[in-house]
């Protein structure tokens, strides 16, 4: 009993001094968003303000950054999902010999450092066909693994698909286009909706892909990239705070969605958390 | 082969095979397979002015390969490359192990789902951001010069951004987080009664630890090793934000040869970081004995 509560404590103070860890560097952020001083610090503290949520609003630079990491990141929604479909059904429901090799070829780019996708993406289409890049170049480049987390989310849902539903539905006389929209799709809707909003996210946050596949142009992280290595200025802090409160509001809504869909499903494991929410 | 095709017309019809056809088959030709052979051909290849190019000059050759292995400088970023990421790998492993295993296995109702958002909100906030937070604290008036000053354990501040510190410090605050969930996935599914029978039997937490959760955990400690390392191995923005000019990191060398137009050596270094983290992978499953298709599930 005695040692019992004695690693109750160690492990209460583990995971007290992990999640300080975690959280303390992102609050000292926080903080400074709303500190008078100019250099981005805690100390000295000169009064609070939100001066540098306005400096930065006044950044020209960072509104069009932010207007083309939409484009980009609808555009790799607009492909990638599709493209994780195709492939979820082509692993789930056709049987072939190479079809072990080819999941291991279709999953690679998740392996594979951003920075080479970039580069080879930028390489192919510039360089070697030269068709000048830009946006669109990121857009392929950040597709081509982006399109493998879709692919992996669609599969783990596909792979529970009672396929003789589809049967019955074939021996009613349904036609395949029928069966598609009237029984598979709808199975297939939640881990579509999830692979929209994770290919979002993926797409919006990237950086390393996105750096040398982009060329000349600037998406927001890109943006953030070039500030940060120069001259910083707090409004980056106001900047971070933003993405840290959509971070918060997004993270308890698919907490609250993940443990919903537990319960309804009355199983333990159901979603597989963030196995495949890795981003970059 | 012809059974194949009937197989899949029957269950999906020519409207889905032709689908599944164009969709994957242009991603694994023109987002995969080509920009890749692409890439090989350029660092097989040497940098000429554009009209030599095509012409009888431009031959595969191992030239840019030779410039990386003469070049001592570049040899010695690319194995602290290795070394740094093999440290931010193990010291994710030694700390996020303990955590997915109380998120796995010990901790109950509410306190799972808090936790669980105590490590999705920071594994989602931008990678440049999370690495921002750390550029403040090792700031020269940052705050942690600011509190050992403040303590009296040093009289100035310290340059923390001198040497790799900083870079590989940063490394694991950021990538952290990509070691958690892998376990934590594998750790949900074994069954507690084999703990409760091993412990029952008297096995102690180390043993049972050793004998029935790590060879359980296996998979994901292959996973989340490999995203760790080469997420590590190829930062960016890492060496950016928390490098100085004295710890150059072996993605700015690649940076750097792009910047320069040669885009040829460029792809012969971006090849060999590429080779790197294919070869890390599968020494991870050969070491961890799992395949690849357990590997990504």
């Amino acid at each position: 009993m005695k040692s019992s509560s004695i690693f109750r404590i160690v492990i209460g103070l583990y995971l007290v001094l992990f999640f300080a860890y975690m959280f303390l560097p992102l609050i000292f952020m926080t903080i400074i968003a709303f500190n008078a001083n100019d250099i981005p610090q805690i100390t000295p503290w000169k009064g609070f303000t939100l001066m540098w949520f306005g400096e930065l609003a006044k950044d020209d630079q960072m509104w069009s950054a932010l207007w083309n990491s939409f484009i980009v990141a609808f555009s790799v929604v607009a492909i990638s999902v599709p493209i994780g479909l195709g492939g979820a059904l082509l692993l789930t429901r056709l049987q072939f010999k190479a079809r072990n090799f080819l999941y291991g070829v279709l999953v690679s780019p998740i392996l594979t450092p951003g920075i080479i996708l970039g580069i080879s993406t930028f390489l192919f289409w510039d360089s070697y066909l030269n068709i000048p890049g830009g946006l669109w170049t990121a857009i392929l480049g950040q597709s081509t693994f982006i399109s493998s987390y879709c692919m992996l989310l669609i599969m783990s849902r596909a792979q529970r698909f009672d396929l003789t539903q589809e049967e019955a539905a074939f021996d009613l006389g349904a036609t395949h286009r029928q069966v598609f929209w009237k029984i598979t799709l709808p199975f297939l809707k939640p881990a579509l909706i999830s692979s929209m909003a994770l290919a979002f996210m993926q797409s919006f946050d990237n950086y390393n892909t996105t750096l040398f596949a982009i060329g000349v142009e600037q998406t927001l992280p890109i943006y953030i990239g070039t500030k940060l290595r120069s001259f910083i200025s707090p409004a980056m802090n106001a900047l971070a705070v933003i993405f840290i409160i959509l971070t918060v509001i997004g993270a308890v809504v698919y907490e609250v969605r993940r443990r919903r869909e537990i319960i309804k499903a009355g199983v333990k494991i159901t979603p597989k958390p963030a196995a495949q929410v890795i981003r970059m | 082969m012809r059974n194949f095709w009937n197989t899949a017309l029957r269950d999906l019809g020519k409207i889905g095979v032709a689908y599944i056809l164009i969709t994957v088959g242009v991603w694994l030709v023109f987002m995969i397979i080509i920009p890749q052979l692409i890439m090989f051909d350029y660092s097989l290849r040497p940098m000429l002015p554009l009209r030599d190019i095509g012409g009888p000059k431009d031959v595969w050759t191992l030239k840019n390969y030779m410039v990386f292995f003469s070049n001592r400088l570049h040899m010695a970023i690319f194995f602290k490359t290795i070394w740094s990421s093999i440290i931010v790998t193990l010291t994710a492993l030694a700390i996020c192990y303990p955590i997915a295993f109380y998120l796995a296995k010990v901790a109950r109702g509410a306190k799972v789902g808090l936790l669980m958002l105590g490590l999705i909100i920071p594994y989602w906030i931008n990678e440049l951001l999370r690495l921002f937070a750390w550029q403040i604290i090792l700031a020269d008036m940052g705050i942690l010069n600011q509190l050992l000053i403040f303590l009296g354990i040093i009289a100035d501040p310290i340059n923390f951004r001198m040497g790799n510190g900083a870079v590989i410090l940063g490394m694991t605050y950021a990538y952290i987080l990509f070691m958690v969930f892998p376990i934590y996935n594998v750790m949900e599914s074994l069954d507690k009664n084999q703990l409760d029978a091993a412990r029952d039997l008297g096995a102690s937490w180390l043993r049972i630890h050793y004998k029935i959760v790590m060879p359980h955990a296996k998979p994901g400690i292959a996973v989340g090793c490999t995203m760790t390392f080469m997420l590590a191995a190829g930062t960016v923005a890492a060496p950016q934000l928390l490098g100085s000019p004295s710890s150059f990191w072996f993605t700015q060398v690649i940076n750097t040869n792009f910047e320069c137009a040669n885009w040829n050596l460029g792809a012969a270094y971006a090849t060999l970081l590429m080779l790197l983290c294919v070869v890390f992978m599968f020494i991870m499953l050969k070491l961890f004995k799992v395949g690849l298709k357990e590997l990504t599930q």
